[in-house]
């Protein structure tokens, strides 16, 4: 019986002829959120162009680009966050500190431009780290941890500029960060933002870092029972997503041309609203890179377009919330079994 | 004598306030199945989880081909060659085979992950195992029993030369249950040491080469060879006899008082013209195999699942049933068998969970909850059931699970349920426990309650049924009184029926 049973185990069965089929119905049920949200992007565009001879015009497009380059990249950022089963709040008032620090170091202190961006990606990175040793080694809930540092940084933002606006005007060349064209009638904000999603689709998608991004999301105790240090690579997911914020605060001073200790508040809500769009799950286990920047394009296409066909902003803000809605409802859909 | 594989000496573990283990002692061969057992809390989960360094000893030796070892994390037993693989599942559901094994190992060129030669190495690994499984599919994809292939895969990857499994079969389906067995004897044949936790006395005999018994952190003793004897491992574990051939005495109440008729009950996905009758006073028992349709019979009945077909008449009367509501209005109580997810409130009171399907009994006019009444009606319950709890006040997941257990069932009675439904009403309840938890629901059923009694064990059906409803594949394949039914002939209707609609397809 047991020489039957052995053979009977190592026996090759049929199921692997079968099995490619299966991973292809994996990879297209993968893609169809981003597929939604793709061709979400596509029918708003069509629908704008159609309703407004204003609207498919390189100026304009370039606009919309150039809108979504500092959300976007607090997008891509947050998006290894969210996939973690994370979530991070500060975000916004994390990308004003970072600008303040840029304006302190390059205007205050008159150091080389050079060292005024590094301090502005760093004060990011530190904020992260913070977020991630809070979160991981201190055990606060991700939510409760970087609302803290909401309000810290929003705080540190208006004493370090003494509540008012810091102004590059003395700084040559840093308008051009952001504004240049390295590539003629592309604005370098944009150029970056693409720069930073191949960076972080390469991350997310082809190295351990990324690999272990997902694992944690997707059950963090098995993880750390297969040898993983999940508390360190919690805290390396929070830095990164900081270094994204740092690179937004900088790219924001440039296009204000100045350092604003106000604003900030509402960009976190507005990035992770993109993330989700782009059918990264809030529960973690499953981001997409892509998807984020699709998000991200389809809020700004959206605000874009329903400002050149004269809605109202209150208005605008209902549109966008209802969009956030249907798109984390088509997540639901797409749980749920058989589908 | 040659060393042992692994040999673990006195080993003592505390925690505020419990003593978990005291003084425990076992040894492992290569190539030797010992098998753990003992009542929940006896200490299983607390040794294995030192083995595997989840948890550091107070006291004791761990000797590994007669050295001694420190164990002070999971990623030292690995490299010692100790794996375990935990009850609960420990995959990632969103990645894939291959991902999942080698996670934390994967094999890289530079900083880049080699995707190509991770899911090589995956699939080599699977197809000398003799798993049939695919290293690409996705885990969340694969059935529990597959997901399972993969844990024994993942363990095996690190050259364990002991393999821990604890619980692994109480998911899983006969026939997988039999694959999983010839994979150890396979394992049996290479040499691996296997330590086997089981709560199920029937795989013992088939996979022992060593039974050791726990109880209350307490080494009991050893059984070899012809000594592997089910009861007396049953005496051993809790310390007194069991009588495991008792059987319900007849109902006392009319036969023709039928106070549940299902007739025709068809779902989308599973069920096939599912019809019966329970009867006031009855204890109706499903028996089958896994997937057989049972848990989704009382889904579909209690309206938690859509019916696409069917009749449900309580006390004569047809009644319309479309959501869970409708079935508690019509006095049809179900109790899950995951009580921590569907039943219980783990962080409330037993007062709060004993009248949460019943609150407007409890409510004044205004919406304020009458405490002084709830805690009344709950004392009551916890003096008529017996339930252990220091107080009316003491949150639920303080209790054993067989006196949450008694908090689910006071929460039905309270909602004046005539008809309850118990869905594996003893899965991790101690042996002694549920002695306890049969004498209820024949007291239940003496009082004129109805009672549907679904569970896996078969011992457990005829120990309390009056009747025996056995489903295979979706369909109702025999009804059986008592008196006729034993454990081979149940077992004829849940698979015959499976042979029988193959062909039939």
């Amino acid at each position: 019986m047991t020489a039957d049973q052995t053979t009977r185990v190592a026996s090759p069965s049929d199921e692997p002829k079968q099995a490619p089929q299966k991973s292809n119905a994996n990879l297209w049920r993968k893609g169809l959120q981003q597929g939604l949200a793709f061709g979400t992007l596509v029918v708003l565009l069509l629908f704008f162009s159609i309703a407004s001879d204003r609207f498919f015009t390189w100026s304009n497009l370039s606009g919309i680009l150039l809108a979504t380059a500092v959300i976007g990249i607090l997008a891509l950022g947050t998006t290894f966050v969210i996939t973690t089963g994370g979530i991070d709040l500060s975000l916004g008032t994390g990308m004003t500190l970072s600008a303040v620090m840029t304006g302190i170091v390059a205007v205050n202190f008159g150091m080389p431009l050079v060292v005024g961006v590094l301090a502005g990606i760093a004060t990011g990175a530190l904020i992260g780290l913070v977020n991630g040793l809070n979160v991981a080694f201190l055990n606060l809930p991700p939510f409760i941890a970087t609302l803290a540092m909401m309000m810290v940084a929003q705080g540190l933002a208006l004493v370090i500029s003494g509540v008012s606006p810091i102004y590059f005007s003395g700084v040559p060349g840093f308008r051009d960060i952001a504004l240049g064209n390295l590539i003629p009638g592309l604005p370098n904000a944009v150029l970056i933002m693409f720069m930073l999603a191949a960076l972080a689709y390469f991350m997310l998608a082809k190295t351990v870092f990324g690999r272990f991004t997902v694992a944690i999301g997707s059950n963090e105790e098995a993880t750390r029972l297969s040898g993983v240090n999940t508390r360190r690579w919690k805290v390396i997911v929070y830095t990164v997503s900081g270094v994204f914020t740092g690179i937004a605060g900088v790219i924001i001073a440039s296009r204000l041309d100045s350092a604003q200790p106000q604003i900030g508040v509402g960009y976190e809500l507005q990035a992770i609203a993109a993330v989700i769009i782009g059918g990264t799950s809030l529960l973690g286990g499953r981001g997409s890179i892509v998807g984020t920047l699709i998000g991200a394009l389809i809020m700004s296409v959206l605000i874009n377009g329903l400002r050149i066909l004269s809605i109202q902003t209150e208005w605008q803000n209902v549109v966008v919330g209802v969009v956030i809605a249907i798109a984390v409802f088509a997540d639901a859909l797409r749980n749920r079994k058989g589908l | 004598m040659t060393a042992a594989l692994l040999e673990v000496e006195g080993i003592s573990k505390s925690f505020p306030g419990v003593r978990a283990l005291h003084k425990v002692q076992f040894r492992l061969s290569a190539g030797e199945v010992i098998v753990l057992v003992g009542e929940n809390g006896a200490g299983k989960s607390t040794l294995m989880k030192i083995l595997s360094g989840i948890y550091q000893r107070d006291e004791g030796t761990i000797r590994m081909d007669g050295n001694d070892v420190e164990i002070p994390g999971p990623a030292v037993a690995q490299e010692l060659g100790i794996c375990i693989i935990h009850q609960e599942m420990n995959l990632m559901p969103d990645l894939t085979v291959a991902q999942n094994i080698y996670i934390g190992r994967e094999p890289r060129r530079g900083i880049m992950l080699d995707e190509r030669r991770l899911n090589e190495n995956a699939q080599q690994l699977l197809d000398d195992l003799g798993i049939a499984l695919n290293a690409r599919d996705l885990v969340g994809d694969l059935t529990v029993a597959k997901q399972q292939m993969v844990e024994i895969a993942k363990a095996l990857s690190f050259n364990s030369r002991v393999l821990i499994m604890d619980e692994p079969t109480s998911a899983l389906t006969d026939a997988e249950v039999e694959t999983l067995f010839g994979l150890i004897d396979s394992l049996r044949e290479r040499g691996t040491g296997i330590v086997y936790i089981s709560h199920r006395m029937e795989e013992l005999k088939r996979l022992a080469d060593r039974v050791t018994v726990l109880r209350d952190g307490e080494h009991i003793g050893d059984l070899e060879g012809d000594e592997i004897h089910v009861p007396t491992i049953i005496e051993m574990m809790v310390g007194r006899q069991v009588d495991s051939s008792a059987r319900p005495t007849a109902s006392a109440h009319s036969a023709d008082d039928i106070v549940l008729r299902v007739t025709g009950l068809s779902t989308r996905t599973l069920l096939r013209d599912v019809s019966f009758d329970l009867r006031r006073g009855e204890i109706l028992g499903f028996a089958g195999l896994m997937g057989a349709g049972r848990t989704e019979t009382a889904r579909a009945i209690i309206g938690a699942d859509p019916r696409t077909s069917g009749k449900i008449e309580v006390n004569g009367a047809p009644v319309a049933i479309r959501q869970p509501s409708d079935g508690v209005r019509h006095g049809i109580g179900y109790l899950s068998e995951d009580r921590k997810q569907f039943g219980l409130m783990l962080e409330q009171s037993v007062t709060f969970n004993t009248i949460l399907a019943s609150l407007p009994d409890f409510t004044g006019p205004i919406g304020v909850v009458q405490e002084g009444k709830a805690r009344e009606v709950t004392t009551k319950y916890v003096d008529d059931l017996g339930t252990k709890t220091p107080s009316t006040e003491q949150f639920v997941k303080l209790l054993s699970g067989g006196n949450q257990q008694k908090v689910v069932i006071a929460k039905w009675l309270t909602r004046d349920c005539e008809i309850l439904i118990f869905d594996e009403p003893t899965r991790g309840i101690d042996v002694g426990a549920k002695e306890e938890i049969y004498r209820l629901l024949h007291e239940l059923a003496e009082a004129g309650k109805s009672i549907i009694v679904i569970s896996s064990e078969l011992p457990e059906i005829l120990r309390l049924a009056h009747r025996i409803v056995v489903m295979a594949n979706g369909r109702v394949t025999g009804t059986l009184a008592n008196e006729e039914a034993s454990q081979e002939k149940i077992m004829e209707y849940a698979t015959h029926a499976i042979a029988d609609t193959k062909g039939a397809a």
